[in-house]
């Protein structure tokens, strides 16, 4: 068994934050991260971030992720970080076992910080599993970690942030996007995202849904579908769109399973993804120094989560007596920025979910 | 309306135009930020404090023309690629826009000058080419020049042949 005052599962936004304010503290801790590089989803992205300068706002994200773990150097003593690491078990009493290069280990956390983020919703339709069908986050990785192009002409399905932001992507790499097809009546992510688009010329399909896949091999053909305003499928509506990938962007669900196993109390939320913990304002779920942030906690944007797993960490050391030099100014202002990033209308539905488990904000 | 086609109407694009057409006898910034959201790279860049949106980062953005210069510092800023630089000079309409797809232009080749629902409405003389610097995060932005009755219309260039 491995003793360590803090171990933070997931090397994303929330947990590179979360570890940086743990070290400054003093603290010895894990970093346990499942893909062999640290980053999380900021490796994959290309666009200039939103926000405000306190969160790298009009920095590109794969160099936000640079940022932050450059901010883990120099704690050579203090910081391990397991990379090709899935940590595969959690306990109540915060002993987490970690499978890596066929081996596993035993880890018992002073505190346990869970910053596991989110997956992706899937679609069911007719031949949803021809080859040629992505997720958008399979798309990003597939373009800019490995550099491969996924196909010829796409349709996208769903105009999220994610939906609008990899059509983008897809048109810079020379990928044609043969329309965006999306369910509701409205655009769903910001509307600066979806008039890049527009004036590159992508077609937007609203009120519409995919009805099947054609393709022997691999994907030929698109089916759509309109909706009526109770999203039912309009008989006689279907159309056809030729295209070699279809890419779903539906949204996203927290990854809640290591919490769920260790029995931290969890509450199904809407407007958060699905699946959350239960936690007080100090980040702390139902079970005694384990802690949790970033998409995990509720579906909601990259800058959100840095500041969450600053709170976090910051949270985890004063519990355990480990002292940050700058505790008690930085509190404030994390708190703050979390406030202003989430006041506008953008941020009601987060704000109407973090109500019910528990953070309030008026 | 926008939100269902993601296309600004002239009155919205109006609207972030100086109301003195005179005004754009020198260079300003045109803000196409009509949605609330939690950004403010524009009001941080901006050198002459031309660009307000206060504490509240969700606030709309707000210009001064007397104060901007149209340095086109906040065109290489803004992550949504949401404001260009518009000026009117010997009765021909020119523009600074951030480009991110590539080739990118060469300066005096004709490209095609599109609206904002994605049509072209003219062709374009690329006058000026501004890569991005050394560190990733600066857009390239182009200057062009058409017509001036495009003034309104204009959003964006696409390489001839692209149409």
């Amino acid at each position: 068994m491995i003793k360590r005052d803090l171990v933070i599962v997931g090397g994303g936004p929330a947990g590179l934050s979360a570890a940086k304010v743990a070290l400054d503290a003093g603290m010895s801790v894990t970093l346990i991260e499942r893909f062999n590089q640290l980053g999380g989803q900021l490796i994959k992205q290309t666009h200039k971030f939103f926000g405000s300068q306190l969160q790298y706002a009009k920095t590109r994200g794969f160099d936000i992720a640079r940022i932050l773990i450059d901010d883990l150097k120099g704690y050579d003593d203090q910081l391990e970080i397991l990379l090709d690491a899935t940590c595969v078990g959690f306990y109540p009493d915060k002993v987490l076992t970690v499978y890596q290069y066929g081996k596993y280990m035993k880890y018992l956390g002073g505190s346990v910080i869970i910053a596991t983020g989110a997956s992706e919703k899937v679609l069911a339709f007719e031949n949803n599993d021809l080859p040629g069908i992505y997720g958008a986050g399979a798309i990003q990785t597939l373009m800019n970690i490995y550099g491969i192009k996924p196909g010829k002409e796409v349709v996208m399905v769903g105009s999220g942030n994610i939906g609008l932001i990899v059509s983008y992507q897809l048109i810079q790499a020379g990928v044609k996007v043969k329309a965006l097809v999306e369910a509701a009546s409205t655009i769903g992510g910001y509307l600066v995202h979806a008039s890049k688009l527009k004036r590159l010329g992508v077609g937007f399909l609203m009120n519409t849904t995919v009805k099947k896949a054609i393709g022997k091999d691999h994907l030929e053909k698109v089916v759509t579908v309109k909706l009526d305003d109770r999203w039912q499928e309009i008989p006689g509506s279907e159309s056809e769109i030729d295209a070699d990938v279809l890419c779903i962007s539906v949204g996203l669900s927290p990854l809640h399973q290591l919490l769920s196993m260790a029995g931290a109390h969890m509450l199904d939320v809407s407007e958060l993804g699905g699946l959350v913990p239960k936690k007080t304002c100090d980040y702390e779920t139902s079970i005694d120094h384990v802690y949790a942030c970033g998409d995990v906690t509720g579906i909601e944007e990259a800058s959100s989560a840095m500041v969450e797993g600053r709170i976090c960490g910051l949270m985890a050391a004063n519990h355990l007596g480990f002292k940050h030099p700058e505790a008690q100014s930085l509190e404030d202002d994390l708190n703050n920025q979390l406030c202003v990033l989430r006041q506008g209308p953008c941020g009601e539905k987060i704000r109407c979910g973090l109500k019910k488990v528990g953070e309030i904000y008026d | 309306m926008i939100e269902k086609t993601a296309v600004a109407s002239k009155e919205m694009v109006r609207s972030r135009f100086p109301k003195d057409k005179d005004v754009l006898f020198r260079p300003k910034a045109i803000i196409e930020c009509y949605k609330e959201i939690p950004c403010n790279p524009c009001e941080t860049s901006c050198p002459f404090h031309a660009i307000t949106i206060g504490e509240d980062i969700n606030a709309i953005p707000q210009i001064d023309f007397d104060k901007c210069t149209g340095c086109g510092i906040c065109v290489h800023s803004c992550p949504g690629l949401a404001i260009m630089v518009a000026m009117i000079k010997n009765g021909k309409a020119y523009f600074k826009v951030p480009y991110e797809l590539l080739p990118i232009p060469l300066v005096g080749e004709r490209w095609l000058a599109v609206n904002r629902n994605g049509d072209v409405i003219s062709d374009c003389k690329i006058e000026q080419v501004m890569p991005g610097r050394k560190s990733t995060n600066t857009t390239t932005v182009v200057t062009v020049s058409l017509e001036q009755p495009y003034l309104y219309d204009f959003v964006t260039i696409r390489r001839p042949g692209d149409e």
